[in-house]
Parts: C-alpha cells; structure tokens; sequence
C-alpha cells in the first residue's frame, strides 16, 4: 500500500475512535440542575396552608399539549406551565420551539397546541391587525380587547401575569454617564437627537412599536443598526442604545447598563395570557385554570429577570431553571 | 404568597456580569463541563447529513441514467435542480413549514433538494466523459448496452461521482444546521437555540463548539470519501506523476 | 391605483388602513402565491402597520443592496482564490489545502460563521461582504486547482522545452483548459454568495432577505415574494456568468450549444465536453 494511502487510513482511523471515544466516554448520568448556591431563605409555607400542587386523579388521562415560540423567556414560561399541570396530573406533550408568533397561533388555531403564552400586545397587532398606536395603553383594557376577540376565535385568554415584558431603550452606563444620565426617553431626545445609533431586530426598522415609533411619538431619529445581539452591540460599541427588553437578565445588571423611561407610553403593554383553545379548556377544566393562576403569581419583573438571567447569562437549560423555579417556590417538591 | 416571600424564596443570584461564561467568551472550562450536550445531537446530525445525501444519491442516480439514454432530459433537470439550489436555504425551510410539517422529515426533504443539483451534474460528467475509444471497443467486442455501462462506463464515471459525493457531503452537513428552523434535530438547536441550554448565537464558546463539530463530520466524511477514491481508482494514480 | 392622492387616502381608510400613509392595505382575500406575486408588483401596508412595504420601489433598492454586497464578496473571492488555486495547481503541490481544506470549509454554516464574525469584528457592508466571500473561496480553489492540474503534463514540458516562462504556460496553456471547469466553480459560488446574503440584515446590511427575515412585518405572502425574487436573481446570475464563460473561453474549445446526438461509430472522436 503506498505510504500517502497509509497515512490516509490512519488519520481516519484516529479520527473514529476519538470520536467512538468521545461518544460513547459519557455515560454520566445527566443532573436535573443545580440549584445554586448563595442563601436562599426558604419561608415556612404560612398557616398551613401548603402551596404544593397536588395531583388531582380527575386529570389523570387528559393529554394537554404545551407550546411557546422560540426565545429564552417563552422557554422558561412554557416548561413551567407544562411542568405545573404535569403535578396536577395531568398528561403534558410539549412542542416549545414553535417559532415565530404567526407560526405559534397557527398551531393553536390548528390544534397542533392546546395552548402557548402570548404577549397581548403582540396578539392584538400581529394577529387582529390592531394597528400598535390603536392599542390600550392600559394593560386591563388591553387585555378586554384581546379576551374579547381571542373568544369569537373559541380560544380563552387566561388571566396575566404580574410581569410585562416590553421594549426598554437601554445603554451603557458609560453612554448613560456621558450624556449626563436623562431619566426618561424625552429627555434622552431632547439630548442626543441624530448623533447616536440604536440597534435592534432587522423588522424593528418598520415597526411603529419600535423605530418608527421613537420618530412619531418622541420626534427623536436615531441612526437604526439592524442586527440580532442587543446588549453584545452595546459591548462592542456597534451601537449607542439598544431596544432591550424588559425582562432581559442582563438589566439586572445595573453597573452595566442604563435604561430610559417610556414616559409618552409608546410601547403597547405586553403582559403575558396563557391562551387556551376551547378543546384544551374543556380539559383543562377550573382545577387546571387555578393552578395556572397559582404559578403565575410570584411572576413579577424581577423574578421573571432573574429566570431569563439563568438561561442567558449563566447558559442553564430552561427545562431545570423551570424546575428550579417551582421548586423554590414551593409549588412542586 | 405576598411579593416579599416571593423574592425571599426565589433566590435573586448575586452577578456582576463578568466572568468568562457571563461576558459570552470562550471559556474551556464550560465547554468541559458541557460538551456531553452535543454528543446526541450530534448523531442526530450524522443521521440527517447521510440519509440526505443517500437519498439524494438515488434520485439523481436514476436522473442521470435517464438522461444518459435520452440525452433530452439533461437539459430540464439541470434547470430545476438548479432552480432549487438557488432558493435561499433559511427560506426553503421556513417556506416548506405549511406544506410538510415540523421535524426531520421536512429537513430531510429540503437538504435533498440541495444536494441534486451537484450529484446530477457530476454523475452525468462523469459519465459523458467516458472515452468514446472504450464504448467503441466495448461495442466491437460484443457487449450489450447494459453491459457497456456497468462494465466500462460507471467504473470510468467513479471519480467524477466520487467528487460530487464528496461535495454534496460536505455542503449537507453545514445546511444540515438549518434542520432546527424546521423542527427537525441535528446540532442546531445547540448552535441557534438557548433551549439546549448552551447559550445559542451569541455564545462564542457554544458557536466553535457546534460549528466545530459540524466541521469535523465533514472533515470525516471528507477523509472516507478520498479513501475510496484512492481506493476504487487505482488506474488514475499512474496517470498523476 | 392611477387616481390621486386625495381618492387613494379615501379608498384606503375606508378598507381599514392608515389614511395618508399612500399604499394600501394588504389584501387578504388572495391565496400565497398570487398574494406574493401581488407584492412583488404593488405596494401595500405592512401587516404590523404603519409603513409601506413591497413593489418594485422596495424590492429594487433592496436587491441592489443584496447584488451590491454580493458582487463585492464575489470578487473578494476570486482575487484570493484563483492566484492561490493557479499557483498551487501548477506546481501540483497542496492538494490539500486546495482540495480537502477547501471542501470541508463548505461545511461551516454560514448563520454561525456571520454570529462568529460579527461577535468578533461587528458589523456593516465590509465584514458581511468578508464572510460571504470566505463562504464563495472553496468552490472556486478547488475547481481552479483541479482545472489547472488536468492539463497534460507532456504539452507543458515541452512548452518549458520551447522556452515559455513558468507565467506564460499558466497563461497560454493551464488556464484556457481550465476554464470550463474554473467557471463551474465561479457559478456555484456566486448562486451560494446571492442566495447566503439572505442573512445580510442581521449584520446591518439591507437585502432581500429583510422581507424573509421579518414577517411580523412582511407576512407569509412577503417571505414568499422576497425568496422568488431572490431565486430568479440567482438564476440570472449563473446565466449571466455562462455567458462571460462563452466569451473568455477560446473558440475552438467552446462546446456547442446545442449537441448532436453522437452517434457511437468507431471513428468519430467528440470534442472534450464541458465538465460542469
């Protein structure tokens, strides 16, 4: 055999069994994420009254299938609804990487999914054609508007969650001390006018709920950078401010980053409604309803940030940050 | 439970944004301790690549057999294999969603199409560029059309379809990513996706870890392919000095 | 919609859409494709609302964006790749490289490379013009290398003999053969580099990937518009180059373009066909 045909052999053969041993090397068995470390204080549950979810035998058999579109946050709310009626006893299929949100309702309309969260103000514009600047800036009245028409489609929108999830025009804090730190967006206009950049999702350009927005609402016209990292932009200096949102981890983080107050409410509310077709309220039933209710309420901003902030920044898998989540607070074991 | 004994339970971690994972770097230690992510989805990806490619394969296989005997079909399959390779492949994927569903199915489907184009051209080079001295001779000796073919032409044709073999490979693995967007498996969920729990696009460690495996199939297949170039066509050795 | 203005706004708020925004609102009656065909031709209100989108106003600044970033990766692409891939292949030395290292760089997906490239050196026309032209150099090496190493060793050593420099035969002699098979590459390439730069917004790059990228604004029958018009572009490309590739290649090595059927008697000897 020739030696350049020899040494071709022995490459590949190096080649598989690193990979053979590689593969087949890991055999550990795969942990259900840590839960931390730095002191949490776990509160007695009060009075007696236990918030476990219990598994109620009436929904033993019912089959709910789960879904949510594909970003970190939708992840996280969709293992918890699924891992919450899970303990109730019900039979969950989850479908969490449905895609983009005309993509998600058309699954739910079709039946593919009982039901996925959904922002209401995302459903009322990209789904009922409401045009953004026509939608209540009053989260309740928005929330009537959506239920209403959601109900002439037989799907049910449950009730909100404490945290809304908007558009939050964010910046370095080093930008933020440079241009003497304004509190609100009219101020930061009145400041900076064309000089600076903002950088947001490509469909942002054309969006009156994102740049066209800040033209008409704010008269404030910044140089648009089209990409898909918000905070990395601002790391690397490809961009001055940002359209971050509200529940990012990295807001956390405020040695790092500034944010400016939507003082003229440009953006629309953005609560999240678990929406529900009618085949999968009928299976749900009032049990599957309260306990719905019962997970979402320790929901705020802040809790929801520090959810997102274990997927995003410290790269845990959503499943377990939703174990974790329901864990700690006492809903499941 | 009233906010206060909310936030006592949930347990706010205390972060600085620094430190290596946090600031997105590449961090060997994360990647140590993570990689048993990406062994399974790597399978997968293995699966997705040389199912397309093998069905790929037979299609234009048969195509070029076709064509081979009726020298008129050449012209319109290389326009509409063609016409499929030029769709943009992050919208054949999406595009194909409504008609075909979401998972491997879909993907598979839409990864064959690119690969028809390159083994049709190859396959039916490779067999045009048979010596016509051969056929002749073949012909003068007796041997039957079929014959011809299997005896002289194929064995002719092989590094011209071994090429585009290798070719095919090769591009299926790095479109093979583009699986995910259809529902389908593969490494892309851990490349595009922070469901897999390894931080997606913007995670440079996770894009080197993924684009690297992604890379290193290929590189395998590459190897396997050559070797059975080498192998299958000892006779062009001589020719190369 | 010839009338004036004053009827179109009234026309258009009376179907639900923005007054004074001067397009219409989009159909919803038309089934995807004719809905598609229809954006491409006319102008019509986003689906999130508040701006026009489509037609050939849009649709045309777009694709000369998308051609603009695309021909300058191209030629980035050809200036590295063809010295490296005529150099190589006429020394008969890096085969590896030219071939091997070539082909398994077709393996990178091209959204990670754009998410590596970006992370770390940002983003404009420059750096998406850079990646899409590191996507288009395997292609045209390996096929530039493997077109020169065909050329017949015995005509080349006697071209030496005659006295040619090293720089002539590439010229005169390795390259003509080898152009059939270069262009093969060159195609591939470019119908890869206009069908990639799909992905150019997300690098701050507008292109006809924009209607694709977002259909929160541009809807199903926008994605569908935008990839047709992107196809046919393509398509036009790989024409437009076999149309340089039969005017660069020397005469009496042009294959016709419509082939006889050969008829397999002995002493007919067919012109070398084109390998594509």
């Amino acid at each position: 055999m020739r030696p350049s045909l020899r040494a071709l052999m022995a490459l590949l053969a190096v080649l598989a069994l690193a990979l053979f041993v590689a593969a087949c090397g890991d055999d550990e068995e795969e942990g259900s994420g840590s839960t931390g470390g730095a002191g949490s204080a776990e509160t007695q549950p009060a009075s007696g009254e236990s918030k476990l979810i219990q598994a109620d035998p009436a929904n033993k058999g019912k089959t709910i299938t789960v879904g949510s579109k594909n970003f970190a946050e939708q992840y996280i709310l969709g293992e918890i609804y699924s891992q919450a009626l899970e303990a109730a006893g019900f039979t969950v299929k989850k479908q969490l990487d449905l895609g983009s949100e005309q993509v998600a309702f058309k699954s739910l309309k079709d039946g593919r999914v009982d039901a996925y969260p959904e922002y209401t103000g995302t459903a009322l514009t990209a789904f009922y054609r409401v045009k953004t600047d026509a939608v209540p800036r009053d989260k309740d009245e928005a929330f009537e508007q959506l239920k209403g028409k959601l109900a002439e489609d037989n799907i049910t929108a449950l009730p909100q969650t404490p945290f809304q999830n908007t558009f939050v025009i964010t910046s370095t804090k080093k930008t933020g001390d440079e241009i003497g730190n304004p509190k609100t967006v009219t101020e930061l206009a009145a400041k900076v006018g064309t000089s600076k950049s903002i950088s947001g999702f490509p469909e942002c350009r054309q969006r009156t709920d994102c740049l066209l927005g800040l033209r008409d609402v704010y008269g404030w016209k910044p140089k648009f950078v089209s990409s898909q990292g918000k905070f990395q932009d601002l790391d690397q200096g490809q961009s001055d401010f940002t359209f971050a949102f509200g529940t990012d981890g990295e807001l956390a983080l405020k040695d790092k980053y500034t944010t400016y107050e939507d003082d003229k409410q440009l953006f629309p509310p953005y609560y999240i409604t678990f929406m529900v077709r009618k085949a999968g309220m009928d299976k749900l039933g009032q049990a599957g309803q309260d306990v719905v209710a019962k997970i979402q309420e320790p929901l705020t901003e802040e809790v929801m940030q520090e959810l997102n902030s274990r997927v995003t920044i410290d790269k845990q898998e959503p499943e377990a940050v939703a174990r974790d989540y329901l864990r700690e607070a006492e809903f499941i074991k | 439970m009233t906010g206060a004994d909310v936030l006592a339970a949930i347990e706010i971690r205390d972060r600085t944004g620094t430190g290596c994972v946090a600031e997105n770097g590449f961090c060997p230690d994360w990647i140590a301790d993570n990689i048993d992510k990406y062994w399974s989805p790597l399978l997968e990806h293995v699966f997705l690549s040389v199912t397309s490619v093998a069905i790929g394969f037979a299609i234009a296989f048969t195509l070029a057999l076709l064509a081979h005997r009726f020298r008129w079909i050449t012209g319109p399959t290389i326009a509409v294999t063609g016409a499929l390779y030029t769709v943009p492949s992050v919208a054949a994927f999406l595009l194909l969603l409504p008609i075909t569903g979401r998972g491997n199915g879909t993907a598979i489907v839409a990864l064959v199409a690119y690969t028809l184009l390159i083994l049709f051209r190859n396959i039916t080079t490779g067999l045009r560029n048979v010596p016509e001295e051969a056929v002749s001779a073949a012909r003068g000796m007796g041997l039957t059309d079929g014959q011809i073919l299997r005896q002289i032409e194929l064995p002719l044709a092989m590094p011209e379809i071994l090429a585009g073999l290798r070719i095919a490979f090769t591009t299926t693995v790095g479109l093979a990513t583009l699986a995910f967007f259809a529902g389908g498996g593969g490494l892309g969920e851990q490349l595009y996706s922070e469901r897999a729990g390894t931080g997606g696009l913007n995670f440079k460690s996770n894009v080197v870890v993924a684009g690297g495996l992604t890379v290193l199939l290929a590189s395998f297949g590459d190897l396997i392919f050559l070797t059975i170039q080498r192998l299958a066509t000892p006779w062009r050795r001589a020719v190369a000095s | 919609m010839a009338a004036g203005g004053g009827v179109v706004s009234a026309i258009v708020a009376q179907a639900g859409g923005t007054p004074g925004l001067g397009c219409k609102p989009a159909p919803d009656d038309l089934g995807t494709f004719r809905d598609a065909v229809d954006f491409i031709f006319s102008q019509r209100e986003s689906v999130s609302g508040g701006a026009c989108i489509g037609g050939f106003e849009e649709l045309g600044d777009l694709a000369v964006s998308h051609m603009s970033v695309s021909i300058v990766a191209l030629l980035g692409a050809l200036v590295i790749a063809l010295p490296i891939g005529l150099a190589l292949g006429h020394i008969g030395r890096g085969e590896f490289l030219a071939v091997s290292v070539s082909n398994v760089g077709r393996a990178v997906p091209a959204l990670a490379l754009l998410a590596f490239f970006v992370a770390f050196v940002g983003l404009g026309f420059v750096n998406i013009a850079i990646v899409l032209g590191l996507l288009a150099i395997p292609p045209i090496l390996t096929n530039t290398y493997v077109g020169v190493r065909q050329a017949d060793p015995d005509t080349v050593a006697a071209a030496r003999g005659v006295g040619l420099t090293e720089g002539q035969i590439v010229r005169k002699i390795e390259l003509p053969l080898a152009l059939p098979i270069i262009f093969a590459g060159i195609r591939l390439s470019a119908v890869a580099v206009v069908a990639t730069a799909t992905i150019a917004p997300l690098g701050n790059v507008q292109s006809l990937g924009n209607p694709i990228l977002e259909p929160q604004n541009y809807g199903g029958a926008g994605q569908l518009g935008a990839a047709i018009v992107v196809a046919l572009i393509t398509l036009a490309t790989d024409a437009a180059l076999g149309g340089v590739q039969r005017a660069v290649t020397p005469r009496p090595l042009r294959a016709p373009l419509w082939r006889p059927r050969i008829r397999r008697t002995p002493l007919a000897v067919p012109p070398r066909t084109e390998i594509s």
